[in-house]
């Protein structure tokens, strides 16, 4: 066992094991920190969402908190103007790219990006940015899910658990810049990939790009 | 994309040797790639999914890594390649508009080939002459101030060189079964 660290949250002491991730030792102690990418079983932090900056005390920049170990003594603030200003901008990047339309979502009121609007205090539209309007095909050959790409914010989640939880690795991401997404091999619909569908990447997907078919029809008789 | 026949059989032998050459390791995927489009000339799907088998990781890894780098084609290059170019001049002369002609035309998407393998369309970034945009380049020939009446033009000189390729090997087999 690593040894045992004192580290000051937002002025909160709390108690964590030396190398553990700041971000964990965060949302274990009731702080919240934006997050979407951020898998806590993976070995190495993709930190591509650029949501969990924090500030900590002796580092010129901020940091983001899902590579950070935490060493002892250390202070850190998870509000902060320059903080704020780095997620709200990333946000809405992530937004530009990301069908809205709540009232139509089935994960509305679970979705993550709404969570991290409320905790944050930030607009679910877009003020400075223009959206990217890519009408990508909705994939409904599954049983029992659907994909719908362009509510997708490409964190991860869903490939990573096909390969490193389920060990299919039936998807994955494809293409670069504005025309990544999550695909399949060959871009075929999932029914015809090598996807068993199990469901696992739906119940990780943190907005409504995987959701379940039946969620998706309540949906639709209460719209 | 459909195989041409005899295709399977080289890409399975192409793949086989180019292993002998690199050990089936996650780092040499790169490598192994490009190798293998050096001497197929693209990636076609079984050559990537043979690649995945064989260094032991999902096929959608392999096409993730094809996807995301430029250098990596899916598709064959055609008999004739179109390059339409995308520079600075060449876009503000509408560059795009010319693009969007021939993918209407030949049917197909930049990057992308026609299925009887004729042509291939591929965007460029300056080609060198921007006194004439907006350029296209098939095969080496430059066609300066390209319009869309003009694409279709382009694309009707290949097809009647082809057509007369066609014509003049009939009328030798002809000759020959005389």
């Amino acid at each position: 066992m690593s040894k045992e660290v004192k580290i000051i949250i937002d002025g909160k002491e709390i108690k964590a094991r030396e190398g553990e991730k700041l971000l964990w030792v965060a949302l274990d102690n009731g702080i919240y920190i934006p997050h979407l990418c951020a898998k806590r079983d993976a070995e190495k932090p993709d930190a591509s969402c650029r949501l969990c900056f924090v500030e900590v005390e002796g580092m010129p920049n901020p940091v983001t908190s899902c590579t950070l170990p935490v060493k002892d003594g250390m202070v850190v603030r998870t509000r902060t103007p320059r903080v704020d200003r780095l997620v709200s901008t990333a946000f809405e990047l992530l937004l530009s790219n990301h069908r809205l339309g709540c009232g139509k979502c089935p994960k509305n009121r679970s979705c993550e990006l709404q969570t991290i609007a409320k905790e944050r205090g930030l607009k679910l539209k877009l003020t400075r940015l223009r959206p990217l309007e890519r009408d990508l095909p909705v994939d409904d050959s599954p049983q029992g899910f659907i994909y719908d790409p362009s509510r997708c914010v490409l964190c991860g989640q869903c490939v990573w658990v096909c390969h490193n939880k389920v060990g299919v690795g039936a998807i994955g991401f494809v293409r670069r810049g504005i025309e990544r997404k999550m695909a399949t091999f060959g871009e075929v619909p999932l029914a015809e990939s090598r996807c068993t569908q199990c469901g696992e990447c739906v119940e990780v997907c943190p907005v409504g790009a995987l959701t379940k078919k039946e969620e998706d029809e309540k949906q639709a008789e209460s719209a | 994309m459909e195989l041409l026949e005899g295709e399977e059989e080289l890409i399975h032998s192409e793949v086989d040797s180019i292993f002998q050459e690199f050990t089936p390791e996650r780092e040499n995927l790169i490598p192994v790639l490009q190798e293998t489009q050096k001497r197929l000339k693209y990636l076609p799907k079984l050559a990537m999914q043979k690649i995945a088998e064989k260094i032991g990781i999902p096929e959608v890894d392999v096409y993730s890594v094809a996807t995301f780098y430029n250098q990596f084609r899916l598709y064959p290059p055609g008999k004739n390649q179109i390059k339409v170019c995308m520079g600075t001049a060449c876009h503000m002369m509408g560059g795009h508009i010319i693009l969007e002609s021939f993918e209407r035309r030949l049917g197909i998407k930049e990057g992308e080939t026609t299925p009887d393998r004729e042509f291939s369309l591929e965007r460029v970034a300056c080609v060198g002459c921007c006194a004439l945009a907006p350029v296209v380049v098939v095969n080496d020939k430059v066609e300066p101030k390209v319009s869309p009446i003009r694409v279709d033009g382009i694309l009707l000189s290949y097809e009647i060189e082809k057509k007369l390729e066609e014509k003049e090997k009939d009328a030798e087999e002809e000759g020959k079964s005389q």
